[in-house]
Formats: structure tokens, C-alpha cells, sequence
């Protein structure tokens, strides 16, 4: 009700804040934040509700999913974009024509390699199968991916230790998620070895007895785009600003830092994470070290607490959100090499969801434990730069995040 | 192999005292959420675990470091009961953390709608928080029950 009349509202607080942002230079004039990259390495992101029509601050694009070396494919659109994870997982429902084509893995011994993908709010079990990927015109072959399915060997129980099972479109909310952060494996060095140190991501399996097993980093499920031929050095996130919560909002996933026209990371300053992937928030005059991560994967600021910000959380079920009685502004600084103050504005997620219609919240904000995780509201009105491990780019090696 | 590493009176004495205190330290040091400090002797074990202990006011902390470099911090209170628990590192067992409470976590976020990523459940008894990215969690929990007087939930972390 209340954006019924206001789209000129909208259109004036969108180009103000576009202007302001670009006065602060906080982006490369070369990135028009509200135009979509049409280039020859880059696809269209959509913000919306998703394919189960159930996500907040969801952000969407198509995976072309095919047979190694065949042209038996199929295009997944609804698989989520998610900064905060590495490597490719899509449901098997999602796959319908193609799963039966792709290999499975096995170990030496002809067991199967399957994968208990271990992220903060849920694990995500199945087989790891390979296939050729390709987006905005890159094609990566045989790659490692995990096929997001429960139905044939069930979740060993020291994988739904780590938490909950999300093995269906209506748990996960999408087709899958596309891990495109800054790590090339999604587990590395840990996972490939036997000891006790295996962080418990790779099982081998002999019908439905499983044993976590180790699994080279080559046959680990891996970030699609550190495989391209060409554009493999990281991608940029591109979103358009929005002051207001909206229906939807389109963007641009960009492959390369630096190698095209639509990829020069410009003036953006480069943050670089810690041994934990990690970057140093100052927050109400505190520091927090290790605090706070850059992911588009995260639909909301889930930032502090409520002692430390003096918002409650909202009652049950979103107690997971912040419910302030107005909307609040805070700033916070985020440091990892370059150093930045951001302003960020919280407001009613109880309110914000009362409009059914709305998927895009930018006030959108949750407690986190006296973490800050600069989820999907930060990637708003901005370009992102997310640097692979190990890779060269204009602003210097990876990782990096860069704005 | 070499006479050098040949174990000295002084230092067998030593080794001795010092297994001593390890074993002292692993069958009182661990539990689950909630359940009493010495009905649960199994967590070390099960996590493969080395330990310290700090003690604070009202309460102690048992800290841990699993081999998968996870810190795991169990708050004790002088009660003897595991009030509240707090990792940070690779994702933990937390059906081994949480006890009977992990099907309450499991049943809770599982109601949580809207996507997501941070986890913050409160049914008014039972807190829990968990934030992160992949290969790097950072969470807690803690029973508002069985808080000591006077120890804000900020001690937790």
C-alpha cells in the first residue's frame, strides 16, 4: 500500500542515492549501478522470491548443466548466487533430464563419493557427479558438482550432526547454490586428508554404508569459475540500488576481474580476509577482529545483537530478524587491508514481510551472535569484487573482496 | 633412541603429575547442554579433544580444541551444570554439544522461513545463535534457566 503512488519516489531516492554513492567514490564510474552487463562473460541475477516463492533478498540466476562432452544438457534457472560458499550443488528434482547422464565419482575401490555440504544454517547431502558448466558464455568441463539427493543413500547421522538436512526445493528455497566465493574447493587441504583432522565433507560409500573418507582437491566439488579458460580470476556482483523494498530487482554476475571492458575494478578498494575468511569490524566504537564476511548468499545484515544494536529481535517465527519499533541507522567500519565506514539503515522485518508481494528488503537486518555478515542489503546500489585464491588480477592476488 | 630422551627420576615424577592432571581434568571437564557436569564424560572422547579450564566468577569455562581446530567452550556453572556452550572453527557435532537439545534446534530452524544463512532461535528457554560461512561457523547456546545470577548471556562467546 504504502508504494502504490511513490514509483517517482522511488525513481528521485534511487538516483539520489546512486549520486551519493558515486560522490563518495564508492564505485568505478565505469559501472552504471542500474544498467545489466550485456557482455560476452556475463549473465543477468534476478532478485526475487525464487522458485519456491518463499526467499527473502534471494538472489537468482541459470546454470546450463550438461553431460561432460555431450550435448545432452539441461538449464537450471532458481539456483541461488552465494558469495559465502564454494562450488556448484543442485538438486536432483532440478535436474530431471540430465542427472542419470553425469558420472558419479568413485574411489579406487568403486565406492561412491558422496558429499555432506556443511553450511552455517543446514548441511546439504548427496552424490558428487561430474558435469560441464557454463554461464555468460564460459564453459567449465567436467566439473566436480554435488547433486543435492537423499533418495538413494540416506544422511549418514555424523552429517545431520552438523544440522539440519535441507534436501528438498521447499527447505532450500532454490534449484541449488552457485558457491562463487573467493576459495577455489569447497573444503581444501583438510578434507583431502584421513587423519582426524578431515573436516567430514567427502563420504565413500558402499550401497548405504558410508565412511567419510579423504578427497583430493582436484575431485572436490569446485568453484565453477576458477575452471573457466578464460575470465577464471574471480567475478563481479553488480545490483542496483534500492532504498525501498521492491517485487524484484535485476543485476549482472560478471566472469573475470580485469580481463574485459566490464570487469575493470577501477578505484574500488580491495579487502583482503584473514586465515578464516574473514574481515575486522568497528561497530559502536568496539573492534571486533575476525568479525564479518562479504555474502551475497546471506538475505539479510545479520549484525551484533540486540544488547549491543538495542533493537529486539522479532517474536517467533522470525526471531531470526530484527523487529525495531522505527527504522534505525548505524555505520560500521570493515577492515582487511583498506579500511571503510558503511551506513546501513534497519527496519521492521515483521512489517517488511507483511507486504506479500515484496521480495527485495534492503533495511532487512538480523542479530548474529556479535558477528557482522554483510549479506545481500549491502550488495544493493553496489559492485562487488570477489577475488579467487591463488589467482592474479589488476587489484592484486586473491582472495580479496573489493568495493 | 637417543639416550637423551631416557625419562630422569625428576622427570618421570613430572610426567606422572602431569598425566595425573590431564585425566583429573578429562573426566570432570565435559558435558552436554544442560546436563549435569558429571553424568557425561563422553564429549572429549567423542570430540577428540584437548582441554583447559579457566575458571571465572559464578561459573567455568572448559575450552577445547578439537583436532579439526574448532574451539569449543562449555560454561559450567558451580551448580555443576553445563548452562551454555559456544564453538568457533569447522562446523561442530552439535548433536553432541547440544544434547537433547539438538532436535529442538533442528525443529526450530527448519520453521525458520525466508532463506537465510544466520540461525537465532529463542523459545524463551533455549537460545541459539549460529553465523558464518562455509568452513567457518561461529555460534552458541545457552538454557536461560540455568544461567548463573548476575552472568549476562555476553559472557558467552
Amino acid at each position: 500500500m504504502r508504494f502504490a503512488k511513490p514509483r517517482l519516489l522511488f525513481l528521485v531516492c534511487t538516483l539520489l542515492l546512486a549520486s551519493i554513492l558515486f560522490a563518495c567514490g564508492g564505485s568505478s564510474s565505469s559501472h552504471n549501478n542500474s544498467s545489466i552487463a550485456s557482455g560476452s562473460n556475463a549473465q543477468s541475477i534476478v532478485v526475487n522470491s525464487g522458485p519456491a516463492g518463499n526467499y527473502a533478498n534471494g538472489v537468482f540466476t541459470t546454470v546450463n548443466v550438461c553431460a561432460p562432452g555431450t550435448s545432452n544438457c539441461q538449464s537450471v534457472s532458481g539456483v541461488l548466487v552465494d558469495t559465502g560458499s564454494f562450488g556448484l550443488r543442485i538438486l536432483a528434482s532440478a535436474l530431471t533430464t540430465v542427472n542419470s547422464a553425469l558420472p558419479q565419482q568413485k574411489n579406487s575401490n568403486g565406492d561412491s563419493v558422496l558429499e555432506c555440504g556443511q553450511f552455517v544454517d543446514s548441511v546439504l547431502w548427496g552424490p558428487v557427479k561430474n558435469a560441464d558448466i557454463s554461464m555468460g558464455g564460459q564453459t567449465a568441463s567436467a566439473v566436480p558438482i554435488e547433486v543435492v539427493d537423499d533418495s538413494s543413500v540416506p544422511v549418514p547421522s555424523s552429517c545431520s550432526s552438523k544440522g539440519p538436512a535441507e534436501e528438498t526445493l521447499q527447505t532450500i528455497g532454490a534449484n541449488g547454490i552457485l558457491g562463487i566465493g573467493f576459495l577455489a574447493t569447497d573444503c581444501g587441504q583438510q578434507c583431502a586428508t584421513t587423519g582426524q583432522q578431515n573436516l567430514g565433507f567427502y563420504y565413500n560409500c558402499s550401497g548405504s554404508s558410508c565412511q567419510i573418507a579423504g578427497q583430493s582437491m582436484s575431485q572436490q566439488v569446485q568453484n565453477p569459475v576458477a575452471l573457466f579458460p578464460q575470465n577464471n580470476n574471480g567475478v563481479v556482483v553488480q545490483l542496483p540500488a534500492t532504498t525501498s523494498s521492491a517485487a524484484s530487482i535485476t543485476g549482472s554476475l560478471i566472469f573475470g576481474i580485469g580481463t574485459q571492458s566490464d570487469n575493470d575494478v577501477g578505484s574500488a578498494k580491495v579487502y583482503t580476509p584473514d586465515r578464516f575468511g574473514n574481515l575486522s569490524t568497528t561497530f559502536k566504537g568496539i573492534s571486533y577482529p575476525s568479525s564479518g564476511f562479504i555474502d551475497s548468499g546471506s538475505n539479510a545484515y545479520f549484525i551484533s545483537d540486540s544488547t549491543t544494536t538495542g533493537m529486539p529481535a522479532c517474536p517467533s517465527p522470525e526471531s531470526g530478524f530484527y523487529c525495531p519499533s522505527s527504522p534505525a541507522s548505524f555505520s560500521a567500519t570493515i577492515s582487511g587491508g583498506s579500511s571503510s565506514t558503511f551506513s546501513f539503515t534497519i527496519g521492521n522485518a515483521d512489517q517488511l514481510f507483511s507486504t506479500a508481494s515484496d521480495s527485495v528488503f534492503p533495511t532487512l537486518g538480523g542479530p548474529n551472535s556479535g558477528f557482522f555478515d554483510w549479506g545481500l542489503p549491502f550488495f544493493y546500489g553496489r559492485t562487488v569484487f570477489i577475488g579467487i585464491e591463488g589467482r592474479s588480477t589488476p587489484a592484486g592476488p586473491g582472495p580479496f573482496w573489493a568495493f | 633412541m637417543s639416550r637423551l630422551f631416557e625419562p630422569t627420576r625428576a622427570n618421570r615424577l613430572l610426567s606422572c603429575q602431569l598425566i595425573a592432571l590431564v585425566l583429573a581434568l578429562t573426566t570432570q571437564a565435559l558435558a552436554t547442554l544442560g546436563q549435569d557436569l558429571s553424568s557425561v564424560q563422553s564429549d572429549q572422547a567423542h570430540l577428540k579433544a584437548s582441554v583447559r579450564i579457566v575458571h571465572a566468577q559464578n561459573f567455568s569455562v572448559h575450552e577445547m580444541q578439537t583436532p579439526t581446530g574448532t574451539t569449543i567452550k562449555q560454561y559450567v556453572s558451580s551448580a555443576g551444570t553445563v548452562f551454555a556452550v559456544s564453538w568457533q572453527g569447522a562446523a561442530p557435532d552439535l548433536r553432541q554439544l547440544l544434547g537433547e537439545y539438538f532436535d529442538q534446534y533442528v525443529t526450530a530452524a527448519a520453521h525458520t522461513a525466508h532463506g537465510g544463512r544466520g540461525v537465532h532461535i529463542d523459545n524463551g528457554e533455549f537460545v541459539f545463535e549460529s553465523a558464518g560461512h562455509m568452513r567457518f561457523v561461529v555460534g552458541r547456546a545457552f538454557l536461560r534457566s540455568k544461567m548463573p545470577q548476575q552472568v549476562s548471556s555476553d559472557a558467552i562467546r
